[in-house]
């Protein structure tokens, strides 16, 4: 995850900015919550040092 | 009710009693007790009437209706039942029009003579282990109406449960099967990823997602599962490799096989360590051996989850938030907002993984792990405790579940019942594609008497 502590709440206005969702006031706290819970599990990820032929696995056939 | 499908179906084929004989009952269990269980969203009584004649004139023209022949049998509402709305748990679905077809795995079951009850109770579009269902109200535990029966799957886990169906469908993407299995106390499936055909079920993270059944005996899991298999083009993920029936195996094949005890993150503690303890020592199994970084592989399977799961809605998320499920809503509506490298991260993670996890299949065939934290939880109840902390019921209720799903791994959880407690299931593990050996281990424990999977109202 990022380096330096992540301001979910800014996180959550700009990205939301950017995918065209506009969020009821009401929902936004949960919305918070849920974004540093999966923050939380994408730090344990990005932390994880992956050989560069550690390909990602889709099932696509041309 | 108390007795499984196969046993149905010989009663039927043997003339002792007939598929419309059968097909009322089961519609008179569900008007009796569904109305506690809350487990039906949709009742098919004709359609469950005409395809129960059609059995007995099957019958009656000498012609065998199929292995499954008058079994009844229910499916999760994301599966597509013609002429019935797929509503997936939601409101925001009920404006979609009636599905034309049936899903693959409806038609499947129908071919083999099952005749097809109706819809199931599940969580929101599947993101979820509680059927906690704020549209559909939460599904009971036939063991205990006070508490959940597990989701996402909750309601085809409580219509089995209860007595009320002996076979029924649901779909499993981090758990969504097997949670409910061992809530609820009966055998849950959830296959290789690409062996079922999910043509025609409401997808919720493609990665990840499976279908699969739910029973109250081993071989009526096998049978359903082997009327299921083979190819399907409208499927793109589901294999092309021929059928490879698990009946016979469960019958005839002898082969040892090699048994160990996952431990790390899967060692679990309390009843969940106790109950894999004692399938254990049923099957003499004294090898544990460790999965790397299964707690990296779970949060993998969260990000990915989030990320596709709110993709799929984004349009609903972003013209009609307010009509989600208020306990899937902000969840979806977080999981629009994840950078690309997170999941790629997280998929090119689920790569690495794969390969240790396999390495493990060179020691043994079969791996035994918990299904579930805890037994069933209260309804509404926020929090369990786990190594003395409170931690947060609704997400937790994976921990076990999520790492194995995550690389498709074929899965049967294990029902274990204890004399006066609520049930709780074990995992039976098996490499890709090898179903039967995972069948094969947990009608050994059914028929040691360790596993028991009874209906609630006997």
């Amino acid at each position: 995850m990022a380096d330096k502590p992540f301001d979910a709440a800014a996180y959550v206005d700009a990205v939301a900015m950017v995918v065209g969702l506009s969020l009821d006031p009401a929902h936004l706290p949960g919305v918070i919550f849920n974004i540093e819970q999966i923050a939380q599990m994408a730090g344990l990820l990005m932390d994880f040092p992956l050989p560069d032929d550690a390909e990602a696995a889709p099932v696509f056939t041309a | 009710m108390s007795a499984d499908g196969l046993s149905i179906a010989a009663a039927v084929k043997a003339g002792e009693t007939s598929a419309v004989a059968v097909a009322e009952a089961a519609l008179a269990r569900i008007a009796a007790r569904d109305p506690v269980l809350n487990s039906f969203t949709t009742v098919t009584a004709e359609r469950a009437l005409a395809e129960a004649h059609a059995v007995d004139a099957a019958l009656a023209r000498g012609e065998d209706p199929g292995a499954l022949a008058g079994v009844p049998f229910a499916v999760k509402n994301l599966f597509d039942i013609a002429g019935v709305v797929t509503v997936a748990g939601s409101k925001i679905d009920r404006d979609l029009p009636p599905a034309g077809v049936d899903a693959t795995a409806v038609q499947r079951l129908n071919a083999a003579g099952a005749v097809l009850l109706g819809a199931l109770n599940m969580d929101e579009y599947a993101y979820g282990f509680t059927t906690e269902n704020a549209h559909y109200g939460a599904a009971h535990n036939p063991h205990d109406l006070t508490r959940i029966a597990g989701g996402s799957s909750g309601g085809s886990a409580a219509a089995v449960a209860g007595g009320l169906v002996p076979l029924s469908l649901g779909s499993d993407t981090n758990g969504s099967i097997r949670v409910p299995a061992s809530l609820c106390g009966i055998y849950g499936m959830k296959p290789t990823y690409g062996r079922l055909s999910r043509a025609g079920a409401r997808l919720f993270a493609a990665s990840f997602d499976h279908i699969g059944p739910f029973a109250r005996s081993v071989r009526d899991l096998a049978a359903a599962y082997d009327a299921m298999q083979g190819p399907d083009a409208a499927d793109p993920i589901c294999t092309d490799r021929p059928a490879e029936p698990a009946i016979p195996a469960l019958t005839r094949n002898t082969e040892p096989l090699r048994v160990a005890v996952l431990g790390g993150h899967f060692a679990g503690e309390g009843i969940a360590a106790a109950a894999v303890a004692s399938a254990a020592k049923a099957l003499g199994a004294t090898l544990t051996l460790e999965i790397p970084e299964a707690r990296r592989a779970r949060a993998a399977a969260f990000v990915i989850t989030a990320s596709e799961g709110a993709n799929l809605h984004l349009a609903d998320l972003k013209r009609r938030a307010g009509d989600f499920d208020p306990g899937t809503r902000d969840r979806f509506l977080a999981g629009t907002l994840v950078p690309a490298t997170w999941v790629i991260q997280a998929q090119r993670f689920r790569r690495w993984y794969r390969e240790q996890v396999l390495a493990l299949f060179h020691d043994a065939d079969i791996l035994l792990a918990p299904a579930t934290p805890c037994s069933a939880p209260l309804i509404g109840q926020p929090t369990i405790e786990i190594d003395g902390a409170e931690v947060p019921m609704r997400p937790f209720m994976g921990v076990y579940t999520q790492p194995l799903s995550f690389i498709g791994l074929p899965v049967v959880a294990v029902p274990l019942r204890r004399s006066g407690e609520m049930p709780i299931g074990v995992q039976v593990v098996a490499a890709p594609w090898r179903e039967s050996a995972a069948l094969r281990i947990a009608a050994a424990l059914e028929a040691a008497g360790v596993s028991n999977a009874a209906a609630a109202n006997g």
